[in-house]
């Protein structure tokens, strides 16, 4: 059986699956729960200075899709409502009672120096493993001049970061908002300040319905609502496009990276990790199913990584890493077309709407001795998979590469290039 | 199932057939009776909607007889746009509520079904439409209005499914209709034919109701073509007929004894049912025998079978592949205690002092060419009722004028063209006096086809 031991920044835990600081790890009784159910670590919901905030009363808000409730999830809940010493002791005791799991503990507090020695200094009086730096709540912290107001200006993650690792031993995770540009300037920021590692993504701005009888966003308090941080399965994508660049930033390279946004399986933590994540943190998935959904993310992960042959989460960390490039050095030469297994075909016409309506009229619906019959028109086939996303049937539309004998060629060297048009003048 | 059944009796012939009514406990009834397939509350019409993958030039749309864009009714119940679902099934089948009851989908929308390629489990699209269209009429009003008035006048004979069809659809298009009516009440086999648990709690007038709601559609029951008034009257009133007659005739067994006492036509004996005010006031026999093999054969047999006959039998003279009876009716048959014999047929009814008492039967099989041939072995069932359902057929007798077919009949049913024209250019027709599936859905569409037809016509 494969090893799934995680090592991170020297953060030790039996498997890579933390629960994010969220709800779910807001006290001892739902983190020992949690431990119980298998996971990894923790990281502690944001701990923030007395007297602590005060929530709202109606605080997430959701997006279904075809009936698939939490495709899509946000909330509005600020950082820990409980007081600080509460906080301290229940990390203290829970680590003590289980040393071997990952404790991290979030903070958040205003942007001065000497708050976040403070705060530092009794964190570390837990034992718990490491910080991570909330620079990434969206909402209500954010108009504090906290949370992703700070995480969206790099000169104050570097400010911060270095202040911490000036006043703690522990390793300091900086966790990014991705309500920004471009992810590489925080990660960079992060880097300059001597953080151990990054996390990421942070929830990103949004409203996630809008109640059409009251005229308010959800989740409406006393008929107004808010923009809150956006996560779950919907935000996965965006997750894996930021872990990749900063994996492949030559100025980051080394970083530490814990993936987080929209891990629900053992496949979405190993896609994570083959972009270089040595972690991965689950919040939504388990506010959806509960803490025994863990079991299936490690006993799949092991399994996976037995037919693979990979022993370790270091074979296969970071492996899908040198293949993310840019656009301009794609093989323009390479040609795949659709092929459609009519043994599986369920007769449909997806395939074929979808290209008829709204690309290349490259699938034809035909009657063939009456029956409904599609067929590929590979002339028409530019290869650009909208009919194998479209088809219900797993497998029955298959993209196969056409062996057109060119060779390798990328925009930068293609004659076609207006650039290199101009230089051949 | 949950049929209410009568204490086994004793396996005796007593001197006096035993057609009794009351044999069940009174509530019986109402369980018996009560809808066979309950709708599906909201939540689970949300879940079943959204299993539908909204396929394009849609299969299912291409099996219904009326063409109802099917995907574009499920999507809208999946967006809780359940009027516009509604709308777009009344377009196209104005008695949608009754085809979602009574249509056999396992042939039709859902036997097409992608799903069942995939996962042999199609979408419910008939109780999907009885979502839709059951929202429309508790929560809504009828959806169309009337184009401007033509001043054109069409009479509709027959106030079934066909007729009914044809008149909404002309007053929507502006013509005023009258539809004539021989019974006391329109609705056709819906009210008279279907069997009371497919269509309980006068389902079949509520929804003709519904459909009148829309105005220009004046109903005189009570008259009857032949009768009352004849085809050239019609003519001459009207600027247009439809004719909607159905079937007035049933097949005998042409047995000596077709006339004795407890031998009835399933189609006269269930059109009592539905009349019936009190089920438990309705004498059915302990030892019930249907001849036939098509679904008013089976709605015949498992009705008694939930009056409480005690032993009921249907014997069909092929296999359970020929019966026009859809398999899933069969099967219904059996789960309600109907026991189905193939390949026999009856050659003899004993009776005594008038009455029905024993059935005999001949075994049958295909000889060489396929045809069927008894074998010459035989058997007897004790019975005290019997019924036959071998086929029902149009009686062109009140199209008759001065004893001549005012009009062509071939092969036993008025002769129409693709528009449902008969040979007279003022006359059209469709349901089942006219060739051609007999279903509730097909006889819609054709009273459809036939309106716009004849608007066509009158708009000339």
């Amino acid at each position: 059986m494969a090893d799934i031991r995680c090592d991170f920044v020297g953060i030790k835990s039996p498997n890579p699956f933390w629960l994010a600081s969220a709800p779910p790890t807001d006290k001892e009784y739902n983190v020992v729960r949690a431990f119980k159910a298998g996971w990894g670590g923790v990281v502690w919901k944001t701990l923030g200075e007395d007297p602590p905030v005060v929530n709202v009363s109606s605080r997430y808000g959701a997006l279904s899709y075809h009936g698939m409730r939490m495709v899509g999830f946000n909330n509005i809940e600020l950082i820990s409502d409980r007081p600080l010493e509460v906080n301290l002791r229940e990390i203290k005791q829970v680590k003590r009672d289980w040393p071997d799991r990952a404790m991290i503990v979030s903070l958040m507090v205003p942007c001065e120096e000497e708050n976040w020695k403070n705060i530092l200094a009794r964190v570390e009086e837990t034992e718990c493993d490491g910080v991570e730096l909330n620079f990434g709540c969206p909402h209500g912290m954010s108009e504090r001049g906290m949370g992703s107001a700070v995480g969206q200006v790099p000169e104050y993650i570097e400010m911060v970061t270095r202040w911490c690792k000036k006043y703690t031993r522990m390793p300091v995770i900086v966790k990014l908002t991705p309500n920004v540009t471009n992810i590489l300037g925080p990660a960079r920021a992060a880097k300059a300040g001597g953080a151990d590692a990054v996390s990421l993504i942070n929830t990103i701005n949004s409203i996630c319905t809008v109640d059409l009888d009251v005229m308010a966003p959800t989740p409406t308090v006393d008929g107004k609502g808010t923009h809150g941080g956006y996560c779950g399965p919907a935000v996965k994508p965006i997750a894996l496009n930021m872990v990749a660049e900063i994996a492949r930033d030559p100025q980051c390279a080394g970083m530490p990276i814990s993936g987080i946004g929209g891990v629900e399986t053992w496949r979405d933590a190993a896609e994570f990790m083959a972009l270089g994540a040595g972690s991965v943190q689950v919040c939504t998935a388990a506010m959806h199913y509960g803490f025994k959904i863990v079991e299936d993310m490690k006993d799949g992960l092991a399994n996976w990584m037995d037919e693979k042959g990979y022993a370790t989460l270091d074979d296969f960390r970071g492996a899908a890493v040198p293949n993310v490039t840019d656009w301009q050095y794609l093989n323009i030469n390479s040609e795949i077309v659709a092929r459609i297994d009519q043994d599986k075909c369920i007769k449909c016409g997806l395939c074929h709407i979808a290209c008829e309506d709204t690309s290349h009229q490259a699938i034809a619906a035909e009657r063939v001795n009456g029956e409904r019959h599609y067929e590929v028109i590979d002339a028409e086939c530019v290869g650009c998979n909208l009919c194998m996303h479209a088809c219900p049937v797993d497998g029955c539309i298959t993209m196969v590469k056409v062996d057109n004998g060119k060779p390798y060629l990328n925009w930068k060297e293609d004659p076609r290039n207006p650039q290199n048009m101009k230089a051949a003048e | 199932m949950g049929v209410q059944q009568q204490q086994t009796g004793q396996e005796t012939m007593s001197d006096q057939a035993d057609i009794r009514a009351g044999r069940l406990p009174a509530a019986a009834y109402d369980a018996n009776f009560s809808d066979v397939k309950p709708p599906l509350d909201p939540a689970r019409a949300v879940i079943e909607a959204n299993r539908c993958y909204f396929c394009y030039d849609a299969p299912c749309q291409e099996a219904c007889p009326t063409g109802i864009d099917i995907p574009s009714f499920i999507k809208k119940i999946a967006t809780d746009n359940l009027k516009g679902s509604a709308r777009v099934i009344l377009e196209e089948n104005i008695m949608g509520g009754s085809c979602a009851r009574v249509c056999p989908v396992e042939i039709l929308c859902e036997e097409a079904c992608v799903r069942n390629t995939q996962e042999s489990k199609p979408v419910r699209i008939g109780m999907l439409q009885r979502r839709a269209t059951d929202w429309l009429m508790e929560n809504g009003r009828q959806p169309f209005e009337r184009a401007a008035a033509t001043g054109k006048r069409v009479a509709v004979v027959g106030g079934g499914p066909a007729g009914i069809a044809c008149a909404h659809r002309l007053a929507v298009l502006g013509h005023d209709v009258v539809i004539y009516e021989a019974r006391d009440k329109l609705g056709g086999l819906n009210e008279y034919g279907i069997a009371a648990y497919k269509l309980p709690d006068g389902f079949a007038q509520k929804e003709v109701d519904f459909i009148l709601e829309i105005g220009g559609i004046e109903a005189r029951t009570g008259q009857a073509l032949g009768r009352d008034f004849t085809l050239s009257q019609l003519r001459g009133e009207y600027d247009a007929v439809f004719l909607g007659l159905g079937h007035a005739g049933v097949n005998l067994l042409g047995l000596e004894g077709d006339d004795w006492q407890g031998v009835e036509s399933a189609v006269s004996y269930i059109e009592k049912l539905r009349q019936a005010e009190d089920l438990s006031a309705l004498p059915i026999g302990r030892r019930v025998v249907v001849i036939g093999g098509g679904n008013t054969a089976i709605d015949m047999a498992v009705q008694a079978k939930r009056l409480g006959a005690e032993d009921v039998t249907l014997v069909y003279r092929r296999g359970p592949a020929e019966m026009s009876a859809t398999d899933h009716e069969q099967d219904f048959a059996q789960i309600n205690g109907v026991r189905i014999r193939h390949w026999a047929r009856p050659v003899r009814l004993i009776g005594r002092d008038g009455q029905v008492r024993e059935v005999e039967f001949e075994y049958t099989q295909l000889d060489e060419d396929g045809r069927l041939m008894g074998t010459g072995d035989r058997f007897t069932l004790l019975v005290d009722q019997l019924f036959t359902a071998i086929g029902q057929k149009f009686v062109p007798d009140p199209l008759k004028e001065n004893e001549r077919d005012v009009l062509e009949i071939a092969n036993g049913r008025i002769a129409v063209n693709d528009e449902g024209q008969t040979s007279l250019p003022d006359v059209w027709a469709g349901g089942d006096c006219t060739p051609g599936e007999d279903l509730t859905v097909a006889a819609v569409q054709d009273g459809k086809i036939a309106a716009l037809s004849i608007d066509r016509h009158l708009s000339k």
